[in-house]
């Protein structure tokens, strides 16, 4: 039962981080871009999640009712995660700023036909 | 690049991710397994070495504080970019500005619910302010605080409009206070070669368990990340409300 | 357990496919906020408390407003360049 699980979720991470690539290659407005890329971002947090989780154990947080040191569930790729979700947002607008000063110079968003190089 | 080749080359690229992909799926590990050492380890030593109760905590800023520190930088240099990004994009000094959005609001809100709107900016400081430093005890810490700290500002924006906001959140202070977040984190790191210990060790006395003191410098860190991400993310929402503004058309 | 650890797994499927193929932008913020909630769910299931709380959030607060605003201001820009050509094809035409 245990393996299908994680087979599943092994799946969705594939899934989510191709889906992900794929909207980027096909969008037609650097927003949407930018949006798919925080899928692709998504498809890491499954993939670490399904990793860290350990089938029946409960979370690392030993206040009452849970004994100090007694087994739980991986503490460290939880903290790759919290860490990044936070950092992931400000990235993002990072992303729509960059959008939003290459919508003003070149005129349009479809990022086919954004050419600034070309003078 | 034509888009047809460029299709093509993600489907390529694709079915070669599934291959590998599907070559190095394993069944998640079970807890006495090799490769779950380090957790197993990091779950026994949480409570006996730092006198804390949340394991996720302890590795972010104590067992694997140098990660942080990286994360917290490419927070810090994100946000610096965008501000630096949206402020190029024109020059407003001495025009008068007017909320692009508050056309839209043609009756602002009603007396009763900006009272209650301002009523429940002091509950969620207070919220924010918990969860930065119980992050030791319970779920939470500086980076789900800080978030927190910055929506309490954003529900002033909500109740009282641009202007108030900006009066309140142009202050120098804001700036002051996401350098100072990121900046004490490194110093609370240098602290440690004090007592010549390596960059980021727990120097500080590790307090009773179960109680708000414990934890040493985690504390510390915890709430410098906290002042951090809140002045960070007020920041931005501050600059993308800004390009929302006009100057007003002279009549 | 499982079950529903595989239901939410097909949310989250089903939510970021949502978020990487709809094509209209002005309801984007609206999915992104719901795909983060969902998100925040598979962490609550799967025993990462921390990071659900910070999932939320991110998800319910600090993304949308942004890609909102962003929408909002790409919008604004938008009808400027179009009155500015607008204006530029009526003094050639002159």
């Amino acid at each position: 039962m245990e393996p299908a699980l994680s087979y599943a979720a092994y799946a969705a991470a594939i899934w989510l981080f191709l889906i992900g690539l794929y909207g980027v290659v096909k969008s037609r407005h650097l927003v949407n871009l930018c949006l798919s890329l925080t899928v692709v971002q998504s498809s890491t947090y499954v993939l670490l999640t399904i990793i860290g989780y350990r089938p029946g154990l409960p979370a690392p947080i030993f206040t009452d009712g849970l004994k100090p040191g007694s087994a739980a569930v991986d503490p460290i790729v939880q903290a790759l995660m919290l860490t990044d979700v936070v950092v992931e947002a400000t990235v993002v607008a990072l992303l729509l700023a960059i959008t939003i000063k290459v919508h003003r110079d070149a005129g349009t968003a479809d990022p086919d036909k954004v050419d600034m190089m070309r003078g | 690049m034509r888009r047809s080749w460029r299709m093509l080359l993600f489907f390529a690229g694709a079915a070669g991710i599934v291959c590998l992909f599907t070559l190095a799926a394993e069944p998640i590990s079970q807890p006495r397994d090799v490769r779950n050492r380090y957790a197993t380890a990091i779950i026994s030593e949480t409570f006996s070495q730092r006198n804390i109760t949340d394991a996720v905590s302890a590795v972010n800023f104590d067992f694997r504080g140098f990660d942080t520190v990286g994360e917290e930088f490419i927070l810090f240099v994100s946000v610096l970019g965008s501000l630096v990004l949206l402020r190029m994009v024109e020059d407003r000094k001495g025009k008068v500005l007017r909320d692009a959005l508050e056309p839209w609001r043609d009756v602002g809100p009603s007396d009763a619910i900006r009272l209650w709107i301002l009523a429940m900016i002091a509950p969620k400081v207070t919220f924010g302010i918990y969860i930065v430093t119980h992050g030791q005890l319970t779920p939470g810490g500086g980076f789900q605080g800080g978030v927190i700290l910055a929506t309490a500002a954003l529900i002033l924006y909500l109740g009282e409009g641009f202007t108030v906001f900006r009066d309140v959140i142009s202050h120098p202070a804001t700036e002051i206070v996401e350098g100072a977040g990121a900046l004490g984190f490194v110093v609370i790191g240098m602290l440690a070669w004090v007592w010549g210990q390596p960059f980021l060790t727990n120097v500080l006395p590790l307090g009773k368990a179960h109680e708000l003191t414990s934890g040493g410098t985690m504390a510390l860190i915890s709430i410098s990340t906290g002042l951090e991400v809140a002045a960070g993310f007020i920041l931005l929402l501050y600059a993308f409300l800004q390009e929302n503004l006009s100057p007003v058309e002279e009549t | 357990m499982i079950y529903l650890q595989i239901a939410i797994l097909g949310l989250v499927v089903a939510g970021g496919t949502m978020v990487a193929l709809s094509r209209k932008i002005s309801g984007q913020p609206i999915i992104v906020s719901v795909f983060g909630l969902i998100l925040s769910l598979m962490f609550m299931v799967f025993q990462a408390p921390d990071v659900a709380l910070s999932q939320i959030v991110v998800g319910a607060v600090g993304l949308p407003l942004m890609i909102l605003l962003a929408i909002a201001k790409l919008r604004r820009d938008e009808q400027m360049l179009r009155r500015k050509r607008e204006s530029d094809s009526g003094k050639e035409r002159e």
